[in-house]
C-alpha cells in the first residue's frame, strides 16, 4: 500500500537539484498527495487531520501565552488575568488555548471510539495503535500540567490530589511514595516550585507529543488506512490518491469542526471550565468538589469507584494501559465491527459506559453514584480481557463485501470514473 | 437455593438502586435552587446595557465598595469601550478622589497622591487581615471575578441532564455566576423558625448553608439613580449583577461582535469547502 510509486515529477532546476540532494519533496508527494487511501472512508476519518491542527492551535497559542504568562504563585493568576483584560487579544488567544484543550481532547476520544468500531487497531497496526496510546496518554499529562498553570483554586487543588496519588506506593514500599510526591512538588506542599516545574514540562511535552505524532503518522503510512469495511486495499479501484481526495474531506470536516471550535471560543468560554478556576489558589480553603476537567472524568470515576487507594490508582492506570494489550485480546478474525453482530452490542454498550463513568467522576464520590460506577468499572474492563478475547472466537461475522470498491460502488464494484476493473464476482 | 435467593435479592436491591437514582440526587448534600434569570447580556446577541452599566457601577460604589473591592478594574476602564462609558473627566475627577501610594520618589520616600486613570479601583482595605479584623472575621472577597468565579449546580432529573447540557452549549450559557449573585442579593429573608441563626449572622436563601455575615446590602430607595430609574432592590441588585459581570469580563461585547463575523465566514468557508468536496468526490463514488 505504502511502497507505491511516487509520481512526483520535478518541474524546476531548482527542484532537480534538490530532489538529488535531498528527496523531501518527492516523499512529500508519494506521502500526502498521491498516497493511495479508501476510497470507503466516512467522516471519522477526519479526525486525524483535526488532532493534527488541534496540536498546531495549541502550540501556537501557547507560545504566544507563555510570552505573557508568569510561573510563580503570587503572579500565574494575575498574569492570566493581565492576558484576558488588557493584552491586545490576549482574551481570544486565551480562550483558543483554554477551549482547544477541550476539543483535542473531543477530538481524540472519537478519533479513539473511531479505531475501536472499526478494528483499526487489529494486525498489521498494531504499532500505529500504541503509538496512538502513547499519544493519549502524552496528551492527559500536557493537559493536566496546562490546567495547573492559571493557579486558580481547582489548579491548585487539582495537583494536590493527583499528586498525592503517588502517595498510595507506600503501601507498597512504606516512604517511597512519600518520597516520590516530595520529589515531584520539589518541596513538601504544592508550591510556586510545582508551579515553576509543571510549567517548564507543559511547555517541554507538546514538543514531544508533535514527534510521536510523526512516528504515528509514519507508522499510519506504513501500512496504509483502515476502512469503515476493515478490508485491506487489494485493487487500484479500492483507492483514491489522498490529494485531491482525502485531503478535500480532511478539509470539509476540519471546517465544521473549527465551526464548533469558534461557537466555544466567543459565546460559551468559560462553559467547559470550572467556576472554582477564577477564584486564586488558597491553600487553606478546599473546594467542596474537587474535579478535574471533563475529559479525566471517567478515568477521575474509575480512581474513586475503588475502595482502596492504591487498588484506585492501579485501576485508573490499568484504564489506560490496557489499550496496549487490544490488538492480542481482540480475538476476531474481521476487524470492522460493522460485520460483528454480537460484539457490535458490547462495543456500544462499552462507549454508553465510558459516557456515564464521565457523568458519574462530576458527581460526588457517595452512595448510588459509588456503586454505579463500580458497575462501569467493571464493564469497563470485562468488556477489555473477557467480551473481546471470548466474543471473538464465538461470534460468526455476518457477511462482507468482496472489496472496498464493492461497499461504495454496489454489486459490479465498477467505479464511474475508474481505469482498472474490480475483480470479478 | 440459598444463593439463589440471595441473588435475587441482590438484583432487586440493583434495581431499586437505578429507580431511585435521580430522587438520591437531591438527597445528596443540600442542594440550593437558583432561578435563572433574563440577562440583556446573555447568549449569542446579548450585549451589555450601557445606562444599566453605569447604574451598576453607582449600587456598587454607594453598595459594595466600603467592603469590598473590584482590584482588577482600573479607572480606564470605566470609559472605555463596551463597558460604562463614562464621561472621562469624570471618571479622572472621581480618580483624582482617591489617594494612592507611590514612589519611592528621588529621596527615597514613599508618598501618596491623587489617583490617575491609570491606576487600579483602589480595594477598601490594605490586605485581608485587616479586613478580617474589621468584620468579626469575615472576609468581604474582592468582586472583579465574581459572577465567573460562582456557578450553579444543576438539580433535575438524571436523565434529562444531558440535554440540558447540550441545550446549555447551544445557547451559550455563561451567566450561572450572575444568576447566584442576583439570588444571594435579593435572597435575604426571615430565618424559619428551626433554623439556628449564629450570632451576627443574617439568613439567606442562596447562600450555602444560609448563614452569611454580610448584611443586606440593598434597601428599597436607598440610591438614587441618576438616570431617575426607580431604585427597587430587584432594580438594584439587577445593574449591580451586570456590572460585576462586566467587571469580570470587560472584553465581552467584543468578542461576541468578533464571534459572530468569524461565524459568518467559517460558516461561509464551510460551505465552499463542501461544495469542493461534492465536485471533486462526483465522478469517485
Amino acid at each position: 500500500m505504502a511502497q507505491h510509486d511516487s509520481t512526483y515529477k520535478p518541474g524546476s532546476r531548482l527542484e532537480h537539484w534538490m530532489d538529488e540532494r535531498l528527496p523531501i519533496m518527492r516523499m512529500m508527494h508519494g506521502q500526502f498527495v498521491d498516497f493511495p487511501t479508501p476510497r470507503n472512508l466516512n467522516y471519522l476519518w477526519t479526525f486525524g487531520g483535526i488532532l493534527s491542527f488541534c496540536l498546531a492551535v495549541q502550540i501556537v497559542t501557547g507560545i504566544v501565552l507563555a510570552m505573557h504568562y508568569i510561573p510563580t504563585a503570587d503572579m500565574a493568576f494575575d498574569s492570566v488575568e493581565r492576558i484576558r483584560r488588557d493584552v491586545n487579544y490576549g482574551w481570544l488567544i486565551r480562550n483558543v488555548h483554554a477551549v482547544g484543550a477541550s476539543m483535542f481532547f473531543f477530538a481524540v476520544y472519537i478519533h479513539i471510539a473511531r479505531g475501536l468500531y472499526y478494528g483499526s487497531y487489529k494486525a498489521p497496526r498494531e504499532v500505529l495503535w500504541i503509538l496512538g496510546v502513547l499519544l493519549f496518554l502524552l496528551m492527559m499529562a500536557t493537559g493536566f500540567l496546562g490546567y495547573t498553570l492559571p493557579w486558580g483554586q481547582m489548579s491548585f487543588w487539582g495537583v494536590t490530589v493527583i499528586t498525592n496519588l503517588f502517595s498510595s506506593l507506600d503501601a507498597i514500599v512504606p516512604g517511597l511514595g512519600t518520597k516520590i510526591v516530595t520529589w515531584l512538588w520539589g518541596g513538601f506542599s504544592v508550591s510556586s516550585v510545582t508551579l515553576n516545574r509543571f510549567f517548564s514540562l507543559h511547555y517541554l511535552l507538546p514538543f514531544v507529543i508533535a514527534g510521536v505524532v510523526v512516528l504515528h503518522i509514519w507508522a499510519l503510512h506504513v501500512v496504509g488506512q483502515n476502512n469503515p469495511t476493515g478490508l485491506d486495499i487489494k485493487t487500484k479501484a479500492d483507492s483514491v490518491p489522498m490529494a485531491p481526495y482525502a485531503v478535500m474531506k480532511d478539509l470539509f470536516g476540519l471546517g465544521v469542526f473549527v465551526l464548533l471550535f469558534a461557537w466555544f471560543v466567543f459565546f460559551a468560554p468559560d462553559y467547559l471550565g470550572h467556576a472554582d478556576n477564577y477564584v486564586p489558589a488558597n491553600p487553606l480553603v478546599t473546594p467542596p468538589h474537587i474535579v478535574p476537567e471533563w475529559y479525566f472524568l471517567p478515568f477521575y470515576a474509575i480512581l474513586r469507584a475503588i475502595p482502596s487507594k492504591l487498588g484506585g490508582v492501579v485501576a485508573m492506570f490499568s484504564a489506560i494501559v490496557v489499550l496496549v494489550f487490544i490488538p492480542w485480546l481482540d480475538t476476531s478474525r474481521v476487524r470492522s465491527a460493522r460485520y460483528r453482530p454480537l460484539y457490535k452490542w458490547f462495543l456500544w454498550f462499552f462507549f454508553f459506559s465510558v459516557l456515564a463513568l464521565g457523568y458519574l467522576g462530576g458527581k460526588p464520590a457517595e452512595g448510588v453514584y459509588v456503586a454505579w460506577a463500580q458497575f462501569f468499572t467493571a464493564y469497563y474492563f470485562a468488556f477489555f480481557l473477557l467480551i473481546m478475547p471470548i466474543v471473538g472466537v464465538m461470534e460468526t461475522p455476518s457477511a462482507m463485501p468482496r472489496s472496498i470498491a464493492e461497499s461504495v460502488l454496489g454489486g459490479s464494484g465498477q467505479p464511474a470514473g475508474a481505469t482498472s476493473a474490480p475483480e470479478k464476482r | 437455593m440459598t444463593t439463589l435467593t440471595s441473588g435475587m435479592k441482590r438484583l432487586a436491591v440493583f434495581a431499586l438502586a437505578v429507580v431511585s437514582t435521580p430522587f438520591v440526587a437531591y438527597a445528596a448534600g443540600e442542594a440550593i435552587h437558583i432561578d435563572r434569570q433574563k440577562w440583556n447580556f446573555a447568549g449569542f446577541s446579548g450585549r451589555f446595557d450601557q445606562n444599566q452599566l453605569q447604574r451598576g457601577f453607582q449600587v456598587y460604589k454607594d453598595a459594595c465598595a466600603q467592603c469590598h473591592g473590584i482590584s482588577r478594574v482600573y479607572f480606564r476602564n470605566l470609559v472605555q469601550p463596551g463597558g460604562p462609558v463614562f464621561n472621562e473627566d469624570a471618571v479622572k475627577g472621581l480618580a483624582a478622589t482617591y489617594q494612592i501610594q507611590d514612589g519611592p520618589n528621588d529621596d527615597g520616600k514613599m508618598f501618596k497622591r491623587p489617583g490617575r486613570l491609570s491606576d487600579r479601583v483602589p480595594p477598601p482595605y490594605a490586605n485581608e487581615q485587616e479586613a478580617r479584623s474589621v468584620h468579626n472575621g469575615a472576609y468581604p472577597p474582592d468582586l472583579s471575578l465574581i459572577t465567573k468565579a460562582r456557578g450553579v449546580e444543576y438539580q433535575g432529573s438524571l436523565f434529562a441532564h444531558p440535554f440540558h447540557i447540550l441545550k446549555d452549549m447551544a445557547s451559550g450559557y455563561q451567566e450561572g455566576g450572575a444568576d447566584y449573585v442576583y439570588a444571594l442579593l435579593t435572597g435575604y429573608a426571615q430565618a424559619p423558625a428551626d433554623f439556628k441563626l449564629a450570632d451576627g449572622m443574617q439568613y439567606n436563601k442562596a447562600f450555602p448553608g444560609h448563614q452569611i455575615s454580610m448584611p443586606p446590602p440593598l434597601s428599597e430607595g436607598a440610591i438614587k439613580f441618576q438616570d431617575g430609574t426607580p431604585a427597587t432592590v430587584d432594580q438594584m441588585a439587577r445593574d449591580v449583577v451586570a456590572f460585576l459581570h462586566w467587571a469580570g469580563d470587560p472584553k465581552q461585547d467584543e468578542r461576541k461582535r468578533m464571534g459572530f463575523l468569524v461565524l459568518v465566514y467559517l460558516g461561509f468557508t464551510a460551505l465552499l469547502l463542501y461544495g469542493a468536496k461534492r465536485r471533486i468526490w462526483a465522478k469517485a463514488h
